[in-house]
């Protein structure tokens, strides 16, 4: 999954804090982070080739399965937890969510919206479950396990008690203005600033 | 001869001594008045002594960690794997030294020196070192070698710890820790196994009351067991598996065969044992396994480990062998969440592996990548 979407919110990263990133991959945003906006960053991820790759950046990085609840991270530790394309691989969403808004004062989430037109033609019209380029495999070989739309992540955060600070969404070339309007049926991706509701 | 020697490896090296003249006070109370430590340095220290690095050795490690001591050495330094030219420790750009326990018997200060003021060796009387003894006596080397800071103290298993009690006794010393199969305390299993090798010694006839080089003899079966036990705990059930399976060495399993079966395993076992019985002191086993049992990095901190490690400066690279039952991955996840809970910069990877607790020594693409990959960032840029 592409991390590009993250370009445009560079600007939700304050300059000089301290970021979580899960699912950190290669460590190529948290690098970017570090160069940009001059962040202590710590990388989380599943997979200790990815974790050579981003150690080789000169970024601190741990291996660790997100699923298994992150209690290595006391609350509040980081400025801004960020969870990049990977919410919709957890095995509960809702609960990384939940932690995410714990040891983060702030966090951005970003997903593909499964409520594309695009997606919503090829399993009304096809009767199979969606593929694309950005959705490469089969529903039994991806590791893509809980889709959900820009609505449905929006009607979480409010039973989580999360609040939506902004949102931006990622759109085909033509369709940039509709996504913004018209996010759950034009967004090919959706990215969210979010942090605990406030009392 | 020489030709012969590897391109990355550091080639022939000569081990030093170091001689100390003042007292020596340990922290179980003993004092030793004078003593010695021998050790081994690849590369160069630069200028401005910013590029030292420590290996800390492990339980039957020693000083000499990599080369040849002579071009026709069967073998190399027991961690030749990680240190010489473009390898993950870079002597061509670290200052590389690794030095003998006190208390050990290749050529430090151990129970088979003469004590003074007498004809005999300290024998069982040595006193018991501590981990932290080893820290304090290495910063006495390092003052020696004109090195006011490491840029890496780095270890495996009980070196491991070493390091991690570097980087909490002398925050200012450590720049970078590296702590390969560790724990932050030994669990009563562990001392389990080491009482176990303990007793095997102390039960052996020769071992008389560890007074058995005034005696003339040697608990040979005593260490071989201990060995053995202690081997058996360096290895996983499925690394055993591949490697020996139910292979006959000896004997046949055909009916009506003779009884005389030995097993490939039980071979190896045996062998391991009678091999480390002609070299390693009984001794020094019994010392070194105590320090290990006495190893807690949390006591001296109210049993707290996030506090004892928020005592340190350093950047740590924690990493755990998947199949280690002896210091398994969730120890050195209690380490990793200390230093995490303390606010510590920390990498920390579980390699996958057959090969259990001996993962450290043994080559692994993945291992050896993370390893050199994070050394990078040790030393002068």
């Amino acid at each position: 999954m592409s991390r590009l979407d993250l370009n445009a919110v560079l600007d939700w990263v304050p300059e000089g804090s301290t970021v979580l990133d899960l699912g950190c991959g290669d460590g190529a945003f948290l690098q970017r982070l570090r160069n940009e906006r001059s962040v202590t960053g710590v990388g989380v991820d599943i997979d200790a080739g990815n974790l050579v790759t981003a150690v080789n950046k000169g970024l601190d990085v741990i291996q660790e399965d997100i699923n298994d609840g992150l209690h290595c991270f006391t609350t509040n530790r980081f400025d801004v937890v960020v969870l990049a394309h990977a919410l919709q691989e957890l095995t509960d969403p809702h609960i990384a969510l939940q932690r995410m808004v714990d040891i983060g004062e702030e966090a951005i989430v970003s997903f593909p919206n499964f409520g594309h037109w695009a997606c919503r033609l090829h399993l009304g019209f096809k009767g199979r479950m969606p593929m694309s380029k950005a959705m490469p495999r089969h529903w039994y070989d991806t590791p893509n396990i809980h889709f959900c739309t820009v609505e449905d992540f929006e009607a979480l955060c409010s039973e989580l008690r999360i609040d939506i600070i902004a949102r931006a969404t990622v759109s085909g070339f033509a369709q940039g203005l509709l996504g913004k309007y018209w996010p759950n049926l034009f967004a090919t991706s959706a990215v969210y600033r979010i942090c605990r509701a406030r009392p | 001869m020489a030709p012969t020697l590897p391109a990355d490896s550091v080639g022939i090296v000569t081990p030093k001594l170091a001689r100390f003249e003042e007292s020596f006070r340990f922290a179980n109370g003993g004092i030793l008045e004078g003593h010695e430590l021998v050790y081994e340095t690849y590369g160069e220290l630069n200028a401005a002594a910013d590029n030292a690095v420590l290996i800390c050795h492990a339980l039957s490690g020693t000083h000499h960690a990599a080369g040849f001591h002579a071009a026709a050495d069967k073998r190399p330094g027991w961690w030749d794997m990680a240190i010489g030219p473009g390898k993950p420790i870079d002597t061509e750009r670290l200052f590389v030294v690794c030095s003998n326990n006190l208390g050990c018997c290749d050529g430090s200060t151990g129970p088979n020196t003469m004590q003074p003021g007498t004809d005999k060796p300290w024998g069982g009387l040595f006193p018991q070192p501590q981990v932290r003894d080893w820290v304090r006596s290495q910063k006495q080397l390092a003052e020696h070698l004109g090195i006011a800071r490491w840029a890496a103290v780095i270890g495996g298993s009980l070196g491991g710890m070493q390091a991690l009690q570097w980087a909490v006794d002398f925050p200012d010393w450590v720049e970078h820790c590296v702590a390969l199969a560790a724990a932050p305390g030994l669990t009563a299993q562990n001392i389990a196994f080491n009482e176990i090798a303990r007793h095997a010694i102390l039960s052996d006839p020769d071992w008389r009351d560890g007074d058995y080089l005034a005696h003339g003899t040697v608990p040979a079966r005593g260490v071989a067991l201990a060995r053995m036990v202690g081997h058996l705990t360096y290895m996983s059930a499925d690394g055993m598996s591949d490697r020996f399976g139910r292979e006959l060495r000896e004997g046949s399993f055909a009916p009506e065969s003779n009884n005389e079966w030995v097993f490939q395993v039980e071979s190896y076992l045996r062998h391991q044992g009678t091999r480390f019985s002609t070299q390693f002191d009984a001794n020094t086993y019994v010392l070194m396994t105590r320090a290990l049992d006495l190893f807690d990095l949390a006591q001296d901190h109210g049993g707290d480990l996030v506090a004892a490690l928020s005592r340190s400066q350093a950047s740590f690279l924690v990493v755990s062998f998947s199949s280690d039952w002896r210091f398994p991955p969730h120890r050195s996840l209690e380490i990793r969440d200390a230093l995490l809970a303390a606010e510590k910069p920390v990498t920390y990877a579980n390699i996958e592996t057959d090969d259990g607790h001996d993962g450290f020594l043994l080559p692994n693409k993945t291992y050896e990548q993370l390893l050199k990959e994070w050394m990078r960032r040790v030393g002068p840029s």
